[in-house]
């Protein structure tokens, strides 16, 4: 299709591809300049061709509805890639590995002697009413003394062309094997951009994984036994729990597949009897996971679990506990954590974040509602938040009061004006807000996707990217284009 | 090696769901051609179908009469018969979905592939014009499907669990078909075709895909109790019961514990090679079939409770 880049605007957002001029980025040139050249009977082959390789690969993600059968749905996909340049990548990976280690010495600080209150870097109520924290892990030390093996970052990138960090997602983060298969569905539809483009490779993830969580097992000695532990075939995320155990070739179970003996051991139940089970990757949120310690009526935990992980029987990824840093307002801390721990200067910026706790800070977000983004500080989805520029009166004025009430519970930040990438849209292409989420693993090493998961907000101006509210994704390329 | 219990159950019934929806396709095909070459005076109807589901209880509950257009319907796509091919193709797909990660992609591809076909093209399929060609696709992509397991999957014990499913399900389509089709079919002194028989008779073992075959094994044309004998006791041929017993002993050898569900199978075979078929002839099909069918359940009822339902009583 002719695109005239020269028309395409994205008004005051940066965009990822192309300049304000209409030119391409750099890392860019070769896939813009490929992309122009497709007539229209090509763009369509090519998009009908992604659409029929993710409906045959089964590319879903669940809905919930009342009617019987239809539970899965192919997520949309965009098949303009998001191009981020190696360079930038570089240091954007170095910062994500700083803050996952900052973030992993913190929970282990936090469930151990509590430097950083007794310090008086982090504030003590905080602590007190924050619902992530597990007061029955105090006390434990899980393998390596990591909590957080598996973080997903969310970075947006503001007007100003920088990238910043929105929040961290430590607690059963999900969006990895999208990346993984949009990669493998623009190698079905677009061989030609690869063979040409140094397109850094993103498969090795299962693998690392895999590695990630070998090397937390109480049995060093052995070939570790690792499972998947998904809340079933109806959670949202099932596809990717599945698709995880197979490219790691270990065992997806759920809750009932387990079971805890007298010996305080995990055992999984096989056609051959009881098999001991050394790792659980688990996707299943905190409070499901033994009914003997928290919800008592979850059928999708295991009874006897945090027994067996306390007594150091079974390693649990991520640890029990480790969400209490996945708190929008442990978030505005993380930057202190880092410089506490660490000693050194973030790498990656947060988010100017006000915290509605400070009276000082509290007024200042009453004062200018019209201008931020509320957000409570457990929530995540995109679920419970106001944007206040596209808020009425009655949803600020009932903001206000539920700030009012529980403090604690929010946090505000700045409306950004998250980054723009052209994208394919009934039948011509034009700008659509996107994020990026990459996934960081620590264990006995650590390592950061190549890019990650990009998800575009469909809807015109629209900034909200989440699946269940009308996102889509988009792969995502590191290139590099040979410069340092 | 490791086979989770859950996930043999699963394996064990996507075998069954696959091989029930190639079965109803091509019956429903067979019958299709039948009803075409015989002629009106001749009424067999499309009830039989129905009968050999077994589902004539729920059928009443939801149609008047068994017209061909209620009764192909009902086979194909009513969301009220969990046996109907698109049915059938939903729960092979939601037992695949769970295990996933054990079976080949490539064979996920086929399966996901024809269920979208088969959600999306139900119409054709009741509609005359397109049934043919609706069957074709669902009894060929099952067969694929069947095929990528076998060439690429590990046979190993989960495979095991397969083909147990497999001929479980085979087995118990093949006595089906013989109770209803066979029992008006078979008369009780001598061998006489009435006009028509034989192609009924051509009909059954088509069915069962067996008509080639028996021509290969048996050197006559089709006759009542040959073509009985040879879907109960030819031990060559795939959708035998005989046949079918003896791959699920071969694949019960290979698992632990299979003391128990070895003994119920043991039965059944012994039922099966010692019986006469002229004596069955006399003494009433059904009742043999029934027999069978009992036993067939019991064997499916220990598989359960030995592999399916490990250490229960802990938690």
């Amino acid at each position: 299709m002719a695109i005239r880049w020269k028309d395409y605007s994205s008004d005051a957002s940066y965009d990822e591809l192309i300049t304000s001029h209409g030119r391409a980025r750099k890392s860019a040139q070769h896939a813009v300049r490929y992309i122009s050249s497709l007539s229209d009977e090509e763009w369509r082959e090519r998009r009908d061709a992604a659409e029929l390789a993710m409906r045959v690969m089964g590319i879903t993600f669940t809905v919930y509805n009342d009617e019987g059968g239809g539970i899965d749905r192919v997520w949309p996909f965009d098949i303009i890639p998001r191009i981020i340049p190696a360079r930038e990548w570089r240091t954007t990976e170095a910062g994500l590995q700083q803050r996952a280690t900052a973030l992993n010495l913190f929970i282990a600080d936090i469930y151990g002697a509590q430097r950083i209150i007794k310090d008086r870097v982090f504030p003590r109520d905080l602590l007190a009413k924050s619902v992530n924290f597990r007061k029955q892990c105090m006390g434990v030390r899980p393998p390596l003394d990591v909590w957080a093996h598996i973080c997903g970052s969310d970075l947006v990138r503001d007007r100003d062309g920088k990238l910043y960090v929105l929040e961290d997602n430590l607690r059963v983060p999900s969006g990895v094997s999208y990346m993984l298969e949009n990669r493998l569905v623009m190698k079905r539809v677009f061989p030609e951009l690869f063979e040409d483009n140094s397109i850094l490779p993103v498969d090795g993830y299962p693998t690392r994984l895999f590695d990630t969580l070998a090397s937390l097992s109480p049995r060093p000695a052995d070939y570790p036994t690792v499972v998947v532990l998904s809340p079933g075939i109806y959670n949202s995320a099932y596809f990717e729990h599945s698709y995880l155990a197979q490219q790691m070739g270990v065992e997806l179970v759920v809750g009932r597949d387990l079971v805890v003996i007298d010996d305080d051991c995990v055992y999984l139940r096989t056609v051959g009897g009881l098999e001991r089970v050394d790792v659980i990757y688990r996707r299943v949120d905190d409070l499901f996971l033994d009914p003997e310690v928290f919800h008592a009526d979850s059928v999708l935990g295991v009874p006897g679990l945090i027994r067996a992980w306390s007594a150091g029987n079974v390693a649990i990824a991520n640890a029990p506990g480790a969400g209490v840093a996945d708190d929008k307002v442990v978030y505005a801390f993380v930057p202190d954590m880092i410089r506490y721990y660490l000693d050194e200067q973030p790498i990656l910026p947060n988010v100017e974040t006000y915290l509605c706790m400070e009276e000082q800070q509290r007024g200042f977000v009453l004062a200018n509602l019209d201008k931020l983004v509320v957000k409570p500080a457990n929530e995540s989805g995109g679920y419970g938040m106001l944007v206040g520029p596209f808020a009425s009166k009655a949803e600020r004025r009932k903001f206000a009061g539920l700030i009012r009430q529980d403090p604690r519970n929010y946090i505000a930040q700045p409306t950004l004006s998250l980054s723009t990438t052209p994208t394919l849209c009934d039948g011509h292409v034009e700008p659509r807000h996107i994020d990026l989420r990459p996934f960081i693993l620590s264990g006995e090493s650590s390592h950061v996707t190549r890019g990650g998961l990009t998800r575009v907000a469909l809807k015109k101006g629209s900034l909200v990217v989440n699946s269940s509210q009308g996102g889509g994704s988009k792969d995502t390329w590191v290139v590099d284009t040979g410069d340092h | 090696m490791l086979l989770l219990s859950s996930v043999a159950e699963h394996i064990y019934w996507m075998a069954r769901y696959i091989e029930r929806a190639e079965n109803t396709a091509r019956i429903i095909l067979v019958h299709n051609n039948l009803m075409l070459d015989m002629p009106r005076s001749i009424a067999i109807g499309w009830d039989p179908l129905v009968y050999i589901m077994g589902n004539m209880e729920q059928f009443r509950e939801r149609y008047e009469d068994t017209g061909e257009r209620n009764v192909v319907r009902f086979l194909v796509a009513d969301r009220h018969n969990p046996d109907c091919i698109s049915c059938s193709l939903a729960q092979a797909r939601e037992n695949l979905r769970t295990t996933r990660a054990i079976v080949p992609r490539a064979a996920w591809e086929t399966l996901n592939d024809l269920y979208e076909f088969t959600r999306e093209n139900a119409t054709s399929g009741i509609n005359r014009r397109g049934r043919y060609s609706y069957m074709k696709r669902v009894v060929d992509s099952c067969q694929l499907f069947t095929g990528k397991l076998s060439g690429t999957m590990s046979h190993d014990l989960t495979y095991e669990f397969l083909r147990i499913g497999r001929n479980m399900e085979r087995a118990d389509m093949t006595s089906r078909v013989i109770d209803v089709r066979a029992t008006n079919l078979l008369p009780k002194q001598t061998d006489e075709l009435k006009p028509f028989d034989d192609i009924q008779w051509k009909s059954v073992l088509d069915s069962l895909m067996a008509y080639q075959m028996y021509r290969r094994h048996v050197h006559v044309r089709v006759r009542g109790r040959q073509a009985l004998q040879f879907l109960l006791q030819e031990e060559e041929f795939p959708r035998s019961v005989h046949y079918c017993l003896a791959e699920v002993g071969y694949c019960l050898r290979r698992l632990p514990g299979n003391e128990a569900a070895l003994r119920v199978l043991g039965r059944a075979q012994r039922m099966v090679q010692e019986v006469g078929i002229a004596d069955i002839v006399t003494a009433g099909l059904n009742d043999f079939v029934n027999d069978l069918q009992l036993v067939h359940a019991e064997l499916h009822d220990q598989l359960v409770t030995t592999y399916f339902k490990v250490a229960e009583d802990i938690a």
